[in-house]
């Protein structure tokens, strides 16, 4: 008789994961946060617009809705034309980096990983530094900041296909005939991004004036934010994280380890090379506008794991919302503090944070037992 | 003529590559057919191979030469969920997520037949509870992997690899670490489940007795290739384990005329 095998249990359904209520709290949450975060970043400025002001902007311009005009035009051509870019594009890196941050860390089983570990920063640094000292050394060469491709100066096309080609390569140097061990793709990362770091500093050697803007690029600063820079960035973010929702129970099974990975039918290799190429091209998108801004990438996806839980269905789209909100609040502190570049900011606060988390015992955990 | 095995070894060589382009053989036409409902314990050295030919059967490992086949059919042919459909693999040593509760563990030996982008559809539910269930863990379904003892977390294991709900079960040590009492209840339970599953289990096992007590059949590696396979009572005998462990060991019967071993140290 098969019916003794059919076992009664707790009426909570066993199987399911993170109950919907408890998802729904988590993004809509995040959601919620984001959008006061969006109108309290877009009204502060030097020239001040009340929050109502700013909301009734944001919801006439952005959503349709049909409200009455009761503020100056000035403020209107403020929010929509210097502030909004600025902020938007401070959501999508901060979003982006920490939804790459989130994949490297499964993906190499290590909770210190951030989404530049394996060579993205310095690629990207490496041809945005190209991009601002090339009309500079060669000025016979239209490359001025005026040309622009796709609506992208040459400083951010550089810097993108600089950061998703590093990649690339290191991953083909670390490729053996029997797969892609983790550490081998750590030591060449770090060996290839030494190698371009000495192309770097020679670039800066001799880049003279340009020293500053170089400086202001590699600390990461969204003082540059425009349309046109949201619109390339915009679509690559979306396509990474549409395709990386679609993987979340693959990275799930990563984190068993690739035997056993395997075993429950991955495709190991290729899956990995899928992940990383998807994972460095919301960074590369997020680095191309803003430069390197760090420890986003690597606080965010951290904390999330402590707090909701490791399983990438609701890990995924809280790192977007959440990473988003904080890199927003990161760059209304580096405004206010007299518009010094955010990555100066997100290391100040971000650093000291993260070592009061290591402090405690519970964060300090490896990503698996054995 | 003979049934079609279920799974088929044919003349395996399979060596791991070395620094220098030279390879470590490890299997040598090796060769061993599992019939669709059989228990198999496999025994032999350390390094004689067990490990490996779980791997090839399992397909995570193709062989250099001859062939594996799942179904009459060459493993390289079959993409690798399909394979996960059908085989599941219990490993000696796993590193389990922190975070995951044992639910959600468990839910994870559903991926090969996953159906729903997000969510889990009821024939998944009702292999997990039945999995559950079957392996004693339904008391740890709320536990965390850091949370859980050796005996425990082996029956969470089971649990993940029942979820699959495999044609073939493929355990390298499962009774590793375990103290008597789980060595026992483990073994008795994968034996119970796999005459009620109708499941094909191959098992490595270190300690002879507890091996032909467990299996009908015992198959005993020793340098790459099985040197014997049969009934325990006609395998395991002192001769045998005196040529494949170069130990010397007594024999005595039991009021049932089971043999046992006994080392002599």
């Amino acid at each position: 008789m098969r019916a003794a095998a059919a076992p009664t249990v707790s009426t909570r359904p066993l199987v399911g994961g993170p109950t919907l209520t408890r998802a729904a709290i988590v993004l809509g949450g995040g959601a919620l946060l984001l959008g006061a975060v969006l109108v309290v970043a877009v009204a502060v400025g030097s020239v001040g617009v009340g929050l109502g002001d700013t909301a009734a902007i944001l919801g006439r311009r952005l959503l349709g809705l049909p409200l009455a005009e009761t503020w100056a035009p000035s403020a209107e051509t403020i929010i929509f034309e210097l502030r909004l870019p600025r902020v938007l594009t401070a959501m999508l890196v901060g979003g982006g980096l920490a939804l790459a941050g989130t994949v490297f860390q499964a993906l190499l089983r290590n909770p210190l990983a951030d989404p530049y570990v394996i060579g993205t920063a310095a690629g990207a640094s490496l041809g945005a530094v190209l991009g601002i000292v090339a009309p500079l050394l060669l000025p016979g060469l239209a490359l001025g900041a005026g040309s622009a491709w796709l609506g992208l100066g040459i400083v951010q096309l550089l810097a993108f296909v600089g950061g998703l080609g590093t990649v690339l390569l290191v991953y083909a140097v670390a490729r053996g005939n029997g797969g892609t061990p983790v550490v081998t793709l750590l030591l060449v990362g770090y060996a290839v991004s030494s190698i371009l770091a000495a192309g770097i500093a020679l670039l800066m050697f001799a880049s003279g004036r340009a020293l500053g803007a170089i400086f202001g690029w590699l600390m990461g600063s969204l003082s540059g934010a425009s349309w046109g820079d949201l619109g390339f960035a915009a679509p690559l973010l979306a396509i990474s994280f549409v395709l990386l929702l679609a993987r979340w129970r693959r990275l799930n099974l990563l984190l068993l380890g690739d035997a056993q990975a395997s075993h429950l039918g991955l495709e190991v290799e290729r899956e990995k090379l899928a992940l990383t190429m998807l994972a460095t091209l919301a960074t590369s998108a997020a680095v191309a506008i803003s430069g390197t801004i760090g420890f986003v990438g690597l606080v965010v996806p951290h904390l999330l794991r402590l707090t909701i839980g490791p399983d990438h269905r609701l890990l995924l789209p809280s790192s977007l919302l959440y990473g988003a909100a904080l890199l927003v609040l990161a760059d209304l502190g580096a405004r206010l503090a007299g518009g010094i570049p955010v990555g100066i900011i997100t290391a100040l606060i971000g650093a000291p944070f993260f070592i009061w988390l290591l402090r405690r015992s519970r964060a300090v955990r490896p990503m698996a037992v054995p | 003529m003979r049934a079609e095995p279920l799974s088929a070894v044919e003349g395996v060589s399979f060596g791991y590559p070395l620094a220098g382009g030279h390879r470590r053989e490890v299997l040598r036409n090796c060769s061993l057919e599992l019939q669709r409902g059989e228990l198999v314990a496999l025994v032999g050295t350390n390094g004689s191979g067990k490990t490996t030919l779980l791997r090839l059967l399992a397909g995570v490992l193709t062989p250099d030469a001859g062939v594996v086949r799942l179904g009459g059919r060459p493993l390289r042919e079959w993409r690798r969920v399909e394979l996960a459909q059908r085989v599941a693999v219990l490993p000696q040593q796993l590193d389990l997520p922190i975070g995951f509760r044992v639910a959600e563990l468990v839910e994870m030996g559903r991926a090969p037949h996953a159906r729903r982008l997000f969510g889990s559809t009821a024939d998944d539910e009702r292999a997990v509870a039945r999995a559950l269930a079957d392996a004693d863990a339904l008391d740890l379904v709320d536990r965390f992997a850091d949370e859980l003892s050796g005996g425990e977390r082996q029956r969470v294991l089971v649990a993940m690899a029942l979820a699959q709900e495999p044609e073939l079960l493929l355990m390298d040590e499962p009774t590793l670490h375990l103290d008597l009492a789980h060595q026992v209840g483990v073994l008795s339970t994968i034996r119970r489940l796999q005459a009620q599953r109708g499941m094909t289990v191959l098992a490595v096992l270190h300690d002879l007795n507890l091996a032909a007590a467990f299996a009908p059949r015992v198959a005993v590696l020793d340098r790459g290739g099985v040197v014997a396979d049969g009934l325990p009572d006609d395998v395991l005998t002192p001769a045998l384990v005196e040529r494949v462990f170069g130990v010397t060991v007594d024999e005595a019967r039991d009021a049932a005329g089971v043999r046992h071993l006994a080392l002599r140290l």
